[in-house]
């Protein structure tokens, strides 16, 4: 056994603790240590990358009990590429975090997000249904604090709504487990593969509603559409770094998804073909529905909360079909779509931090850093969108490549290339709407000085009241590391680009490991020689 | 005994759906209270519902007489303990957006949707200047 499976789940377990007992009070040794902590958990994900990249599934068992009676940990190359992502991003956004000054406008942020990680690092990890229930709910705890940092009265109330919509979704999810505990017995996902594989077909009626529940509760993660209602309200109105980390959150869902119904639920198994009648046309409908949010809000937080929610239906058209192309061009999207909203809620952010909190879409006088912001704006919306050069065009082609034979090929195509255009067209207006436009409103320079009427000048930017609620500019400790961290993201994505071959391979690899069922199986329940 | 028990799981899960349904978050907070407790009572039948026998096997000689399935205990107990948290998250969370919003409305105020007027300068000046002369005749 390799005790560094289970440092992911540790490490921040024991830095969110250090930070909440001994630096309440001390800043500078929260983001030292803040920083610290996730470094140290984007090296264990590369470490553990390598030790899965073999190709053998490893199993962590806690206290070293038998394998359906103890909880066990596993470690594939899904796990691990989950793991390196989350890292990856949690460790830029932290950069974005200190260099905006988010992270002092309340208190506990590092303990929190350190929390957080300890969540989707553990739900990546588990190899039991019931722990992954439980570290749901770690990460959803510290996402509810993380959403409503700051504070302020539109903040809380949407986290009311989050926090309702999502313990509904627990109680679901608790109600799928005990609906499968009771037709199988067990909830250790490998021996559940095994019986559910072994069951009598006319009894399994109990065990369907399990399944359908289970994806119903995954899906209410990754607001799928008709489960999405919480996320629109919830990203926009969360301070930016926490929905920009809240993109790999939604992704946990997804991650589920693709375990279980490679795993437990396979699409010739008990369940049929659920997954993929269910999914697909929710991700069709997702996609369309997101993209019109798009085109139709007149806030930035909520444009970007609305590509978020078109992103998963994109990536999820892939993952419905379950098969090893299908799987491919889905994760490549997943990675792909992560870092492209994680860049937009940066950047968003930033832009509404210079024009004084004013987070919707219409003229105001141009602000400072207009250049950069807009160079970044225009690279995210094109990554966003799916334009070439970045990977969001090829993560688009891979989709649309993986669904070449599909029945449903005409439709799944049509929406994709249909929307893409609708995101494009709400992306160029917010763009010339916020930067180009905007120019028109600045005070002319005073060349005459007293002769004749001057030109009417246009409303004279005045801050909307200064909120404490409302990342200012003026708060921002260092903007030079607030752009060093949308770079590093904008970064990940032109390397995806350059090595889409390696990464698709790997990838491809990955889904192959997926479809290999015995795999995962064999490590968990025959290989346990030393155990208790 | 399985009859009262299901009935208990439906009618606490009925007011359940029914509370958080409506669109205050005191109906929610208590509806989601309510759900829980009917998830709690279903996790704990998930193991079948055995009378007057314990949780482990007290006979190792193979012939087991009866017991009860010990795991749906621990689940339960794990559930109650999130459960109960979580609904301590969303009562402060409540009062909260009570307090600082001044109702307790789920539905997002209209602020949220609707695009504020654009205050400039000047019209900030006219309407600071109307709200003294009307502070002032007051």
């Amino acid at each position: 056994m390799n005790h560094w499976i289970i440092a992911p789940v540790l490490l921040p377990a024991l830095f969110g603790a250090l930070i909440i007992l001994w630096m309440r009070h001390d800043l500078l040794l929260q983001r030292t240590f803040g920083i610290i902590g996730s470094l140290f958990l984007l090296g264990t994900a590369i470490y553990l990358n390598v030790l899965a990249a073999g190709g053998e599934v490893q199993v962590y068992r806690l206290g070293n009990w038998a394998a359906p009676f103890g909880i066990v940990l596993m470690l594939d190359r899904l796990s691990a590429m989950m793991l390196l992502l989350t890292g990856f991003l949690a460790t830029v956004v932290q950069l974005y975090a200190f260099g905006s000054g988010w992270d002092r406008k309340g208190w506990h942020f590092h303990a929190l997000w350190m929390f957080q990680l300890m969540g989707l690092n553990g739900a990546f990890l588990t190899g039991d249904a019931f722990n992954l229930f439980v570290f749901f709910e770690v990460l959803l705890i510290a996402s509810y604090g993380l959403m409503i940092h700051g504070g302020g009265p539109m903040r809380l109330r949407a986290g009311v709504q989050y926090i309702s919509y999502n313990l509904a979704g627990s109680t679901l999810f608790l109600a799928a487990l005990g609906a499968i505990y009771a037709s199988t017995g067990t909830l250790n996902m490998a021996d559940l593969a095994q019986r559910v594989a072994a069951l009598p077909p006319d009894d399994t009626g109990l065990l369907r509603v399990g399944a359908v529940l289970l994806l119903i509760v995954f899906g209410v993660k990754a607001a799928l559409v008709p489960l999405h209602f919480w996320l629109p309200s919830t990203y926009a109105n969360a301070p930016g770094p926490s929905s920009a980390l809240f993109a790999v959150m939604s992704k946990v869902g997804i991650y589920a998804i693709i375990r279980f119904f490679t795993l437990v639920f396979p699409n010739d198994s008990v369940v049929e073909h659920l997954a993929t009648n269910l999914l697909l046309p929710a991700a069709l409908a997702t996609l369309i529905l997101g993209q019109l949010g798009v085109y139709g809000t007149r806030s930035l937080t909520r444009l970007a909360a609305y590509a978020a929610i078109g992103s998963i239906g994109t990536l999820t058209i892939a993952i419905a079909r379950f098969d090893e192309t299908g799987l491919t061009a889905g994760m490549y999207y997943l990675i792909h779509s992560t870092l492209a909203a994680g860049a937009l809620f940066l950047v968003v952010d930033m832009i509404a931090a210079r024009r004084g909190g004013d987070v919707w879409i219409r003229l105001r006088p141009t602000f400072p850093n207009t250049g950069l912001l807009s160079v970044l704006f225009f690279a995210t919306a094109i990554a966003v969108v799916g334009l070439p050069p970045l990977s969001g065009f090829i993560g688009k082609l891979l989709v649309m490549q993986a669904t070449a034979d599909d029945e449903w090929m005409p439709w799944i195509w049509a929406i994709i290339l249909i929307t893409s255009l609708i995101a494009l067209v709400a992306f160029g207006r917010a763009g010339s709407t916020l930067f180009w436009k905007s120019h028109e409103l600045d005070p002319e320079p005073d060349n005459d000085t007293d002769e004749g009427p001057r030109p009417k000048p246009g409303p004279i930017l005045h801050k909307l009241e200064t909120d404490e609620h409302i990342q200012d500019v003026d708060d921002s400790a260092s903007p030079a590391l607030a752009f060093t961290s949308v770079g590093l993201l904008l970064a990940g994505l032109v390397a995806l680009t350059i090595f889409a071959g390696p990464v698709t391979d790997y990838l491809a690899r990955t889904a192959a490991q997926l479809h290999d069922i015995d795999s995962y199986i064999q490590p968990v329940l025959h290989q346990q020689e030393d155990t208790k | 005994m399985e009859a009262l028990v299901a009935t208990a799981i439906g009618a606490l899960t009925a007011a359940g759906v029914y509370l958080i349904l409506r669109l205050r978050s005191f109906a929610v907070v208590l509806g989601m209270t309510m759900l829980t407790y009917a998830i709690n009572i279903f996790l704990f039948t998930s193991g079948r519902l055995v009378i007057n026998q314990p949780p482990i096997l007290r006979d190792h000689s193979g012939n087991i007489t009866g017991y009860t399935d010990p795991l749906p205990q621990a689940l339960v107990l794990t559930a109650i303990v999130i459960s109960f948290g979580m609904t301590a998250v969303v009562v402060m969370m409540a009062l909260g957006a009570f307090i600082e919003g001044g109702d307790d409305y789920i539905n997002m105020p209209e602020e949220d949707r609707n695009m504020p007027p654009l205050l400039t300068v000047e019209a900030e000046e006219e309407s600071e200047i109307a709200g003294q002369t009307k502070g002032g005749s007051a």
